[in-house]
């Protein structure tokens, strides 16, 4: 009777998740997600007000402005009939939720190292052949990185930069240089800004770069797979693609 | 299709999501914690400044070419025009309230007080803004003339222009009451103060939106407190609709 050879060890199971998004990260996603939402909505109730933005440090009806927007309809605003006091209301609550939410955030993720680890952008990630690998990536709706799948690809990587270390932090900055009482306590506010006209249409800007952040962060979501997408962001975990039954 | 089916859903989940709002707003627990946004900018305003930070001031050269007006544009009430007809030479700014001395002042009585000018930014609640000179004597200046208490915790501005058939009124505290620039203005841009801005007399008071600088004063009360004040919100628009008493942003 001859020695079977021994059956060879069957390869460990690959990874079917990884561990994608910290506490600090879920979190700070959901308040936004709220946050978002009422500040649109209020802003544009506010902008209801007075439609027309300009430049420089005044500007009001005989003054030129830069753009006249439009009327902006009651399914889009809070609260849905104009009430400019009300909209203020939400617009000033939330914005202390926004900005503590943003600090709260960038602490946290400067000590579970989600920054350093998640968001520093490599000098070779941005090199454009690589950037232009990424946008073909994409364009083949393949989003994710196989080499180091819990990593964000850098397109993702240099959206998220660019929201919370640029969009916010202007909405922010230009949402109190329109306030005259921190006028007097900070004066570079309306410096950095070249006026407080100036800052409340930097602020519009912003905003629209905001919104359209979502609408692109959402699309994706729906591209990449929005069951598996949200379940992360709600559990931390993120089943790998591979692992996802066809 | 699945894409415009699952956005759709999207929009219509979004303006759920906005009518809900609405309904949020007016259960009184949560709309108090929305109303609670007031007291902490209020108080972090408070705490991050220097209680006599002066708001900006400007160039003649970098002021409104039309400085434009809002709210009351003419009280025009018989007794409001009888003091047009008369150029405001019979109109009293009464001062009261909790004060030692209370006194009766005439336009020329401001105008021969200390004067303070100042080329400043008004910000309207609805976003525009407008930059002119104004003029008169320190609001703090009229107070101490008039040997204010300490027990006062507001000043209230009643005005000669009505809303529904009751005037118009604004208070501020006493940390803006005493700021430099917030003075009783008689003059804009180096002449007397036109109806549409508030003649004879308005309020500056620079660190806050537009609607706090009550127009046509005629009275000037230092009280304890509040309530019983029109409806006790602290000015007019405060009562009306909800307007923020506090409107430094």
């Amino acid at each position: 009777m001859e020695e079977a050879a021994p059956a060879p060890e069957p390869p460990p199971p690959p990874a079917r998740t990884v561990y994608r998004h910290r506490l600090a990260t879920r979190l700070w996603h959901w308040v936004n997600a709220v946050t978002i939402v009422v500040m649109i909505g209020s802003g544009l109730t506010i902008l209801n007000a007075h439609p027309h933005l300009y430049w420089g440090r005044y500007g009001a009806n005989f003054d030129q402005p830069w753009l006249n927007t439009p009327h902006w309809p009651a399914w889009l605003t809070i609260p849905s009939s104009y009430n400019l006091a009300l909209a203020r209301r939400w617009h000033l609550t939330f914005a202390l939720v926004l900005g503590f939410g943003l600090l709260a955030f960038m602490i946290a993720s400067l000590i579970n190292r989600h920054f350093q680890r998640d968001l520093r952008i490599r000098a070779k990630e941005v090199a454009p052949r690589h950037l232009a690998a990424d946008a073909i990536a994409h364009a083949k709706f393949d989003f994710h990185n196989h080499d180091d799948p819990a990593a964000y690809n850098t397109l993702q990587k240099l959206s998220y930069v660019a929201t919370i270390f640029v969009l916010i932090p202007l909405m922010i900055l230009t949402g109190l240089a329109m306030s005259p009482a921190m006028d007097a306590a900070w004066p570079w506010l309306l410096d950095i800004f070249g006026g407080r006209q100036s800052a409340r249409s930097v602020h519009f800007i912003a905003a629209a770069l905001l919104a359209a952040f979502v609408v692109v962060h959402l699309t994706l979501v729906i591209l990449a797979g929005p069951v598996g997408e949200v379940m992360s962001m709600i559990t931390g975990r993120w089943k790998l693609p591979e692992a996802r039954e066809p | 299709m699945t894409v415009v089916t699952r956005r759709t859903a999207l929009v219509g989940g979004a303006g759920l999501l906005l009518s809900g709002c609405d309904r949020l707003a007016d259960q009184p627990g949560f709309r108090k914690i929305l109303f609670s946004g007031e007291k902490i900018n209020l108080g972090l305003q408070r705490a991050l400044s220097n209680r006599g930070a002066l708001a900006p001031e400007f160039r003649s050269d970098q002021m409104s070419p039309v400085f434009r007006t809002n709210g009351t544009r003419n009280p025009n009430t018989p007794d409001y025009n009888a003091h047009v007809a008369g150029r405001f030479a019979d109109w009293r700014v009464q001062v009261g309230g909790l004060v030692d001395r209370p006194l009766s002042l005439g336009i020329p009585d401001l105008g021969a007080m200390p004067q303070r000018a100042q080329i400043t930014r008004h910000d309207c609640v609805e976003g525009w803004s407008a930059i002119g000179k104004w003029q008169g004597p320190m609001l703090g200046t009229v107070l101490k003339a008039a040997g204010v208490r300490s027990s006062a915790r507001y000043i209230v501005f009643t005005c000669a222009d009505l809303y529904n058939g009751a005037p118009y009124y604004e208070s501020i505290d006493m940390v803006d009451a005493f700021h430099p620039q917030t003075i009783l203005a008689w003059a804009m841009n180096d002449q007397r103060l036109s109806v549409g801005h508030g003649a004879p007399v308005r309020l500056r008071v620079e660190r806050q939106l537009g609607y706090k600088h009550a127009k046509y004063v005629a009275r000037v009360d230092a009280v304890a407190s509040l309530e019983g004040i029109g409806r006790g919100q602290g000015g007019y628009w405060e009562d009306a609709i909800g307007y923020d008493w506090y409107a430094g942003i």
